[in-house]
């Protein structure tokens, strides 16, 4: 299977999800919904959690970003369970298509979401009073880091959908590792002024690194927030690209592996 | 005549299930082989094997002369395959399924968009085309789902009970369709569950249970087996039940089989056994509440071979035997 024919199959399967998005819009407009709720909630009821030097709007937004687009990967991991049930990956899995090309496909239509919900994101995050303080140039580089994060928890969301027996499973399942690794982090709150044994997990939390370089490339950085003196958070956007790096390393290989043995039955 | 379709001696176990227990066929080219069997006799399971979707745990199978474990991406290029349920993705139209299927075959953007519309056309199913699939009725998407498996015209096709579920009329369609296809020298291997299906379409049946082969041969030589047709009596007294087995069982080839006030006998030829029947109990003077001629069942047919019945042959409930 050569590199161009994967990458046709992959475009193939992205397009048949594509149609599918255009055909149940609900999904992507209750899925843009979900970050306006967080954005208002968080902004106007927990505005008095002290950010020291900045305010809370422009502290809480990166967190946001990076907790939404993790919190929407779990529909790749749903829509695969989904196809699963319904015996169109045995179709695929019977096709001479290349391995990869289904979750290659539904990873990158995926990404057509979380366009629309960073796009939703900024515009309702400006209006609450969030602004970026570096050069366009960072501004771009933050809204990329962003998308790329989107993608690459689609592949921990397909392990896990391509793993489990019903999409109702694939639902919990692909929701349930999310809400520790947002809340034992910098997401919401200043990392200093977390009790030290929940601090000390959080500042290797690949959570807390993603934020921090989403924070530093928007400029929403307050000098009286200092990071915490670990490698990470010294160097949020490098460690941000290798910690992605290695879940690419893990969960692509995974994916294709349990797609290889998922079964309709 | 080579064979097209071969399995040898394939071993299948889940836990302590042997959902294939050395299971062996081989389909000639250009004929027909029907897998005939109730739920969880290892049908699917061997059809999985065959088409790449499952390893056995041993033995060996071949497509075209290709092995299908060795080199699945070879065997895949030569197969059609249609499942159980349709999978159709219901959110895109009739077209652009084919379409998908198709363009995966990598028969390029313009071949695919031909195939597509040409076997619409052939199914009769143009008009639906441009719905999505969603607003189908069962039968046409059964339709779409077996379109799907000849979008790249394979030699070899694989049917899992192609027609289950479906309400006579379509079944009757449905039929038709892969006669049709059959006469143009497609291999096909199909499941069933109706040993009505399976005499309409294939040449040759195997009937099998939990794993294995326990019969094979043409619908006539299976009937053979089996005693043909059932000449069935219900008794209007429960009280004369006794006395209508010992009247007829001379007429029939094997015993009969008895279930409340409902008398069962496999006979050879039918019509002549129904009207000596019907004249030793007239002469009898005892009265029925039915009765009549009807052709051997899936039941039937295990009952004859293996003594049990067909829907007690599924060792455990497990679904992954199916």
């Amino acid at each position: 299977m050569t590199l161009a024919m994967t990458a046709s199959d992959g475009w193939t399967v992205a397009r048949r999800n594509i149609f599918r998005m255009a055909r149940n819009p609900e999904v992507v407009i209750w899925s843009t919904i979900q970050p306006i709720m967080f954005i208002v909630l968080f902004v106007y009821v927990f505005d008095s959690i002290p950010t020291p030097g900045i305010s809370y709007e422009e502290y809480v937004m990166a967190g946001i970003f990076a907790q939404t687009v993790m919190f929407n990967s779990a529909l790749t991991g749903v829509g695969l369970a989904e196809d699963i049930q319904k015996g169109i990956i045995d179709r695929f899995r019977a096709l001479p298509m290349a391995r990869s090309a289904v979750l290659i496909g539904r990873t990158t239509s995926d990404l057509v979401n979380g366009l629309a919900q960073l796009a939703v994101m900024v515009v309702v995050g400006l209006a609450v009073g969030w602004r970026t303080s570096s050069s366009p140039l960072e501004v771009l580089a933050g809204l990329g880091l962003i998308l790329l994060i989107a993608y690459v928890f689609s592949w921990i969301s397909a392990a896990v959908g391509l793993s489990v027996k019903s999409v109702e499973v694939a639902n919990s399942a692909g929701f349930v590792w999310m809400f520790p690794v947002t809340f034992v982090s910098n997401v919401f709150v200043d990392i200093n002024q977390l009790t030290p044994a929940v601090r000390n997990i959080a500042i290797w939390n690949p959570m807390s690194a993603f934020v921090a370089a989403i924070r530093e490339l928007f400029g929403n950085t307050s000098e009286e927030i200092p990071q915490p003196d670990v490698w990470p958070l010294q160097n949020p956007v490098l460690a941000s690209f290798l910690w992605l790096a290695l879940i690419l390393a893990i969960f692509v290989p995974l994916s294709v592996r349990q797609y290889k043995k998922a079964s309709s039955r | 005549m080579t064979d097209t379709i071969v399995a040898h001696e394939l071993v299948k176990t889940y836990g302590d299930v042997r959902a294939l227990d050395s299971l062996s066929l081989s389909v000639p080219e250009g004929t027909v082989l029907g897998l005939l069997g109730p739920n969880g006799a290892g049908k699917t399971t061997a059809l999985r094997v065959l088409t790449t979707l499952l390893r056995p745990d041993s033995g060996s199978a071949a497509v075209a002369g290709i092995d299908v474990l060795a080199d699945p991406d070879r065997a895949r290029e030569v197969i059609g395959v249609s499942g159980q349920n349709a999978a159709v993705d219901e959110y895109l139209t009739g077209f652009e399924n084919l379409d998908m299927i198709g363009r995966l075959y990598h028969l390029g953007r313009s071949k695919s968009r031909d195939r597509a519309h040409a076997l619409l056309e052939q199914f009769q199913l143009s008009e639906a085309a441009d719905r999505p699939a969603k607003t189908w009725s069962g039968g046409m998407r059964r339709r779409l789902d077996l379109a799907g498996a000849l979008v790249a015209e394979p030699p070899v096709l694989f049917l899992d009970e192609p027609t289950t579920g479906l309400d006579p009329r379509s079944r009757t369609d449905l039929w038709e369709v892969i006669g049709g296809l059959v006469q143009r020298g497609t291999t096909l291997l199909l499941t069933t569950q109706y040993l009505e299906e399976a005499e309409r379409l294939a040449d040759d049946i195997m009937v099998i249970d939990r794993g294995t082969a326990i019969a094979q041969g043409t619908a006539d030589e299976l009937k053979a087996k089996v005693g043909g047709e059932r000449l069935e009596i219900i008794a209007r007294d429960e009280d004369d039940v006794a006395t209508i087995v010992s009247t007829v069982s001379n007429l029939g080839s094997d015993k009969p089989d008895v279930g409340g006030r409902r008398i069962c006998l496999p006979v050879v030829t039918g019509p002549t056994a129904l009207m000596e029947a019907l004249r030793r109990l007239d002469d009898k003077g005892i009265e029925l509440n039915d009765v009549g001629l009807r052709r051997p069942t899936l039941d039937d047919v295990f009952l004859s071979l293996t003594g049990h019945a067909a829907e007690e042959s599924e060792p455990t409930p497990t679904e992954a035997v199916t």
